[in-house]
């Protein structure tokens, strides 16, 4: 068994509105709006890296878990903008964080990362204990902000969220996951080195709307759970119009989708657990019912998780 | 009515505004389409020709023309 036990994010000061951005990209602010559903974005200082914004994230977690870091046995860290290499910055956030000695695992996925490393920690959980997952991204450092590099500059934000993963106790226990991959659209959505990030969003855009329900459709149904009856769907922050999308195809109310992209934009892998942050804190307790966490993105890999 | 004349039709729909797409003419690059009016179009496409348009043909390229969506569509057939 485990346990969704905490949740915690962090968002950089700085906000950057779509009349500040619209004018870099040779975009209209009313367009960008419609096309996104974003109103405003965060951008990390230039004295923030991914590991510190990751480092606040946990922390905030941690604090709301209301347990030392002497007690978390690993931590596993998702990020798809790390700003080099090797080492990622799970090792930097787990000694930061009090973790020293403790196993820390990167993830380098971007977008769908951090629910694969929910999915992956619910069963570390029996050999580690509680694990701390963390999705770290600075975005904004890796679209091309000129008209060339529009379509991908308006949708992106920074930020960091974090959850802790236990064996013993929790506001809701993972049930159930549905992961997948699909390395025929590997060059759909690509970071490379020394290059912008690229992205061919009618793709991104067609496979997301097929994969993405079908996952969420697949987890439900194993687990007999009609979709009327989850009480919270949680997904990664993508495009407003991709979860009305989903949200049909799904079958649910739309209401019942949680949304902070107006305010966020799209901070990749930390958007889902941004999202789960603020949705758990307003919740105060109260679930509403089973809840399903899901995201796709770069690999393309997607999936859905059931808890309740 | 005639392949060509049916895939025009569904475009239409799914754009939502009065075009008359010439056969070679790109979707994308006149607005007829965009990236979420694209899903309509395969969804509105699989059940006009009673098909099942896999995962890994969902590139916005085979889509991207009427002549493009006939010549595909004729392959499936």
């Amino acid at each position: 068994m485990a346990w969704l036990r905490a949740l915690g994010s962090y968002l950089p000061a700085r906000v950057v509105d779509n009349a500040e951005l619209a004018p870099l990209v040779g975009a209209d602010a009313a367009w960008l709006l419609r096309s996104t559903g974003i109103e405003e974005r965060r951008y990390a200082a230039a004295d923030e890296t991914v590991a510190t914004l990751g480092i606040a994230a946990a922390k905030n977690c941690l604090e709301a878990a209301g347990i030392p870091a002497a007690d978390v046995g690993m931590a596993i860290v998702s990020s798809g903008s790390a700003e080099r290499r090797f080492p990622g910055p799970a090792s930097t956030i787990a000694a930061a964080c009090g973790m020293a000695g403790k196993p820390a695992i990167d993830l380098p996925m971007a977008s769908a990362g951090s629910l694969f490393a929910i999915a992956l920690a619910a069963e570390l959980t029996r050999a580690y204990g509680n694990v701390l997952v963390v999705a770290s991204e600075i975005m904004s450092r890796v679209v091309r902000m000129d008209p060339a590099g529009r379509d991908t500059a308006i949708l992106f934000g920074d930020g960091a969220g974090a959850c802790l993963v236990s064996p013993e106790t929790g506001f809701a226990e993972i049930v159930d996951s549905v992961l997948a991959t699909d390395g025929d659209f590997a060059d759909a959505l690509h970071l490379d080195f020394d290059a912008p990030l690229s992205m061919d969003g009618r793709a991104i855009i067609l496979q997301a709307s097929r994969k993405l329900p079908r996952a969420i459709g697949e987890v439900l149904e194993r687990n007999r759970v009609l979709p009327t009856e989850v009480g919270t769907y949680l997904l990664h922050q993508a495009n407003l119009n991709l979860i009305t999308r989903v949200a049909q195809a799904v079958g649910a109310p739309e209401e019942r989708f949680f949304r902070n992209i107006a305010r966020c934009g799209n901070t990749s892998s930390a958007s889902l657990l941004i999202a789960a942050t603020e949705w758990w804190r307003g919740a105060g307790g109260t679930l509403g019912g089973p809840i399903v966490l899901a995201a796709f993105g770069a690999g393309l890999n997607w999936g859905a998780l059931l808890a309740r | 009515m005639d392949r060509q004349t049916r895939i025009v039709e569904i475009v239409k729909r799914v754009a939502g505004k009065p075009i008359e797409p010439a056969p070679e003419e790109s979707l994308f690059e006149s607005g007829a389409l965009d990236s979420f009016t694209l899903v309509d179009l395969v969804a509105g496409l699989e059940k006009e020709f009673a098909v099942k348009i896999p995962d890994a043909d969902l590139t916005p390229r085979k889509f991207d023309s009427v002549e493009r969506i006939e010549a595909y569509l004729r392959n499936r057939s």
